[in-house]
């Protein structure tokens, strides 16, 4: 009894962990040679290949545009995909994890960030080129990044400190709006503000300023739901937000000088690559690091048991506080970056379809977790991508998808999990 | 002078009277047991005091200064830590982190600190490790130091609670019910633990236990508490043979 399952160990995880074994010793830097390699290889006779395997052009994303569009072509996309990423992409990492783990053991010798900033310039650099084949990757691409920002900074809210807050989108446009108004009056000739103040070239520059103003509108926004939220014990943060949302979303379409419902249009397209790529990269850093901090993990007690919490010397107000502030910070600033990506921002952009896709970003990835929020921004992303020609009906599948999430993971897919940049840098075995 | 003293506490919920005229008054480094049947009202002195319920009449001072209207976690950074009769462990953080966290109002960075991971905020997490180990080591759970809580046995889980509780750096540590649910042999260990960090901690104890043994071994005085009142304060000598308390509460067990 009990034994007989020792003797015939089931094949798939047999299969799993030799996979597993054998990819053990490669080390990020072995995978993004890789990923370069692939990235390269498409670049360079993409365009070829496409033709060979009957494909119109590249597959943008990897083929998932193509799966309802035109199933037919989905398996030859496939073949594309395993030819020019995952051939390479295994070979080359497994082949150059011996050099690789020497060279990341080097660089473990030196202060971390030094390490962590050349292998963010190697992502970089992939990425860059990958986005060179077509301007509509390159928008992808820009908004999963601006995703990811706005996940991870509700994960803080709803996973780390484990309230329910939907006020995002609300954030997310008071950012938009803070950050296009100051562009807009400093910086460009416009029917709205009239003349620049300052000159256009200098722009860019100020482009940080812009997204922190973005940022602090949000995260004042986030202050007026704080104070009624967290001053009375109980839910009320679900109803205030999701309140507070709404309320945004109508102001702003009340305000004849931002464009009311019409929208604000016309800001400089300040969100390049360069820029979203570092916007995102500041924000996991930042968030990555508060909440591996001692002060940071006040959020996951308040969660977990706001009586023990208090009886511990935890200042449960403040932290919820700081928490939902700093959420709302981030939330902003990818409202800023979004409006110079997109350049035209309308109140009905931010209302309850953006909520629902942020949500299940969050949910689905896992909560409590770096890693869950980016994989959760980039897999909602892409199904929303794929889903596009279902038009409406999208919003039948997301949500079925996420009850099935919430059913067989309640946590979602990576939750729960530490984010150690270190280690992710460092050298394996 | 005493380092506690609360003077004619009455606490009503509602037209309950949970707790009515209690006084109190703890010396530094004293050990204290307060017994009583259950609903007696003990768990609800550790609330008043900590805070958690603010007492609808009298006065609670520690160090002689009031501690009435403060907030739970300004009462425990002052000095007063406590544990939990049906232990409030944060179910998602390890062992390790459970410590690490009580240290958070002697923690010397602010928010920036966090956000950018300055060199005295990893000077002060380093600290805060170190500190928090050697608590663990004390409680015999350092074993456990990266396992989550909700893992552990009862035992183990009780000492993680008193460990994070003297990581606030109590003057006065409130325990209640702290061998509940343990083993024998986890009984005598838990002797041994509190009279190790009494000594090498200085701390003051106030101690709920329904095992009548214990509280006889370990406390200098205890009060008797019934229906919010008590009926019967002195040496554990005295208590035993005090003829109110054999009636009220030990007539059913035995007294060994
Ligand atoms: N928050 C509360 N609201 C209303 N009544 C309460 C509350 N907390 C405790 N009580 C009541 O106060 C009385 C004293 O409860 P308390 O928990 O202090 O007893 P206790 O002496 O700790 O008992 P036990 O040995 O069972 O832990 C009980 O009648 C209880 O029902
Ligand atoms: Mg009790």
């Amino acid at each position: 009894m009990g034994g007989s399952d020792l003797n015939q160990p089931m094949l798939k995880p047999v299969l799993i962990k030799r996979l597993r074994d054998f990819f053990a010793p490669v080390p990020a830097l072995a995978w993004l040679a890789g990923i370069l390699c692939a990235v390269l290889i498409e670049y360079q006779w993409g365009d070829a290949l496409a033709v060979a395997l009957y494909l119109p052009k590249v597959p943008p994303l990897f083929g998932a545009t193509l799966v309802l569009k035109q199933p037919l072509l989905f398996p030859w996309a496939m073949l594309f995909v395993c030819l020019v990423y995952g051939v390479p992409i295994v070979l080359i990492g497994r082949l150059t994890a011996g050099p690789a783990n020497r060279a990341a053991a080097a660089l473990g010798r030196m202060p971390v960030w030094v390490s962590v900033l050349l292998h963010l310039l190697l992502l970089y650099i992939a990425l860059h080129i990958w986005t060179e084949t077509s301007d509509y990757r390159l928008q992808v691409a820009k908004l999963i990044m601006i995703a990811v920002m706005l996940t991870l900074s509700l994960n803080v809210i709803n996973g780390y400190m484990g309230e329910f807050s939907c006020s995002h989108p609300g954030f997310m446009a008071l950012g938009a709006y803070m950050a296009s108004v100051f562009s807009l009056l400093l910086f460009k000739a416009d029917r709205v503000f009239g003349a620049p103040v300052l000159p256009e070239a200098w722009g860019p520059y100020f482009f940080p300023l812009a997204l922190a103003a973005g940022g602090m509108a949000a995260a004042l926004g986030a202050l007026v739901v704080a104070i009624p939220s967290f001053r009375t014990r109980g839910d009320y943060l679900a109803i205030i937000s999701l309140a507070f949302m709404f309320i945004v979303k109508s102001a702003i379409e009340n305000i004849d000088a931002i464009g009311g419902p019409r929208g604000l249009g016309g800001q400089p397209h300040w969100s390049t690559l360069p820029a979203v790529f570092a916007g995102m990269s500041l924000c996991i850093w930042i968030i990555n690091n508060f909440v591996r901090s001692t002060l940071g993990k006040a959020l996951n007690a308040v969660r977990d048991n706001e009586t023990a919490a208090e009886a511990m010397t935890v200042n449960t107000r403040r932290t919820k506080m700081v928490a939902f502030l700093f959420g709302a910070f981030w939330a902003g600033v990818a409202g800023g970056f979004y409006a110079h990506e997109v350049r035209h921002v309308t109140p009905g952009g931010f209302g309850i379809q953006n909520l629902a896709e942020v949500l299940a970003m969050v949910y689905f990835g896992g909560l409590n977790s770096v890693v869950g929020s980016i994989v959760g921004a980039v897999s909602i992303s892409f199904l929303s991508e794929i889903l596009k020609p279902l038009l409406l009906y999208k919003w039948i599948v997301i949500p079925l998808i996420l009850i099935l999430v919430m059913i067989f993971r309640p946590t979602g897919l990576i939750a729960f999990r530490d984010f150690d940049p270190r280690r992710i840098v460092g050298p394996r075995r | 002078m005493s380092l506690l003293q609360v003077e004619d506490m009455t606490h009503f919920f509602g037209g309950l009277r949970a707790v009515s005229g209690y006084r109190l008054s703890i010396a530094a480094g004293e050990i204290r047991g307060l017994i009583g049947p259950n609903g007696a009202g003990k768990t609800t002195i550790f609330n008043l005091i900590t805070g958690i319920h603010t007492p609808t009449k009298g006065s609670i001072r520690l160090e002689n200064r009031s501690l009435i209207g403060l907030r739970p976690h300004q009462i425990a950074a002052r000095g007063l830590g406590r544990t939990f009769q049906n232990m409030l462990l944060w179910r998602h953080m390890t062992v390790l982190e459970h410590v690490k966290l009580a240290h958070y109002a002697q923690l010397k960075y602010g928010l920036a600190g966090a956000f950018f991971g300055t060199r005295l905020c990893r000077a002060e997490e380093e600290r805060v490790e170190e500190n928090a180990h050697r608590l663990l080591e004390t409680f015999d759970v350092a074993r456990f130091a990266h396992q989550n809580v909700t893992q552990l046995p009862y035992g183990v889980q009780r000492r993680v609670e008193m460990a994070r509780a003297m990581a606030t750096r109590p003057k006065i540590l409130f325990l209640d019910e702290p061998t509940a649910g343990m083993t024998p042999e986890e009984l005598v260990q838990m002797i041994g633990i509190i009279r190790q960090i009494h000594s090498e901690f200085k701390v003051a104890i106030l101690l709920i236990e329904h095992r009548l043994k214990f509280v006889m071994e370990l406390c200098q005085r205890i009060q008797t508490l019934v229906f919010g009142e008590v009926i019967a304060e002195g040496t554990p000598e005295e208590i035993k043979n005090n003829p109110q308390v054999i009636e009220a509460y030990l007539g059913k067990e035995e007294v060994a």
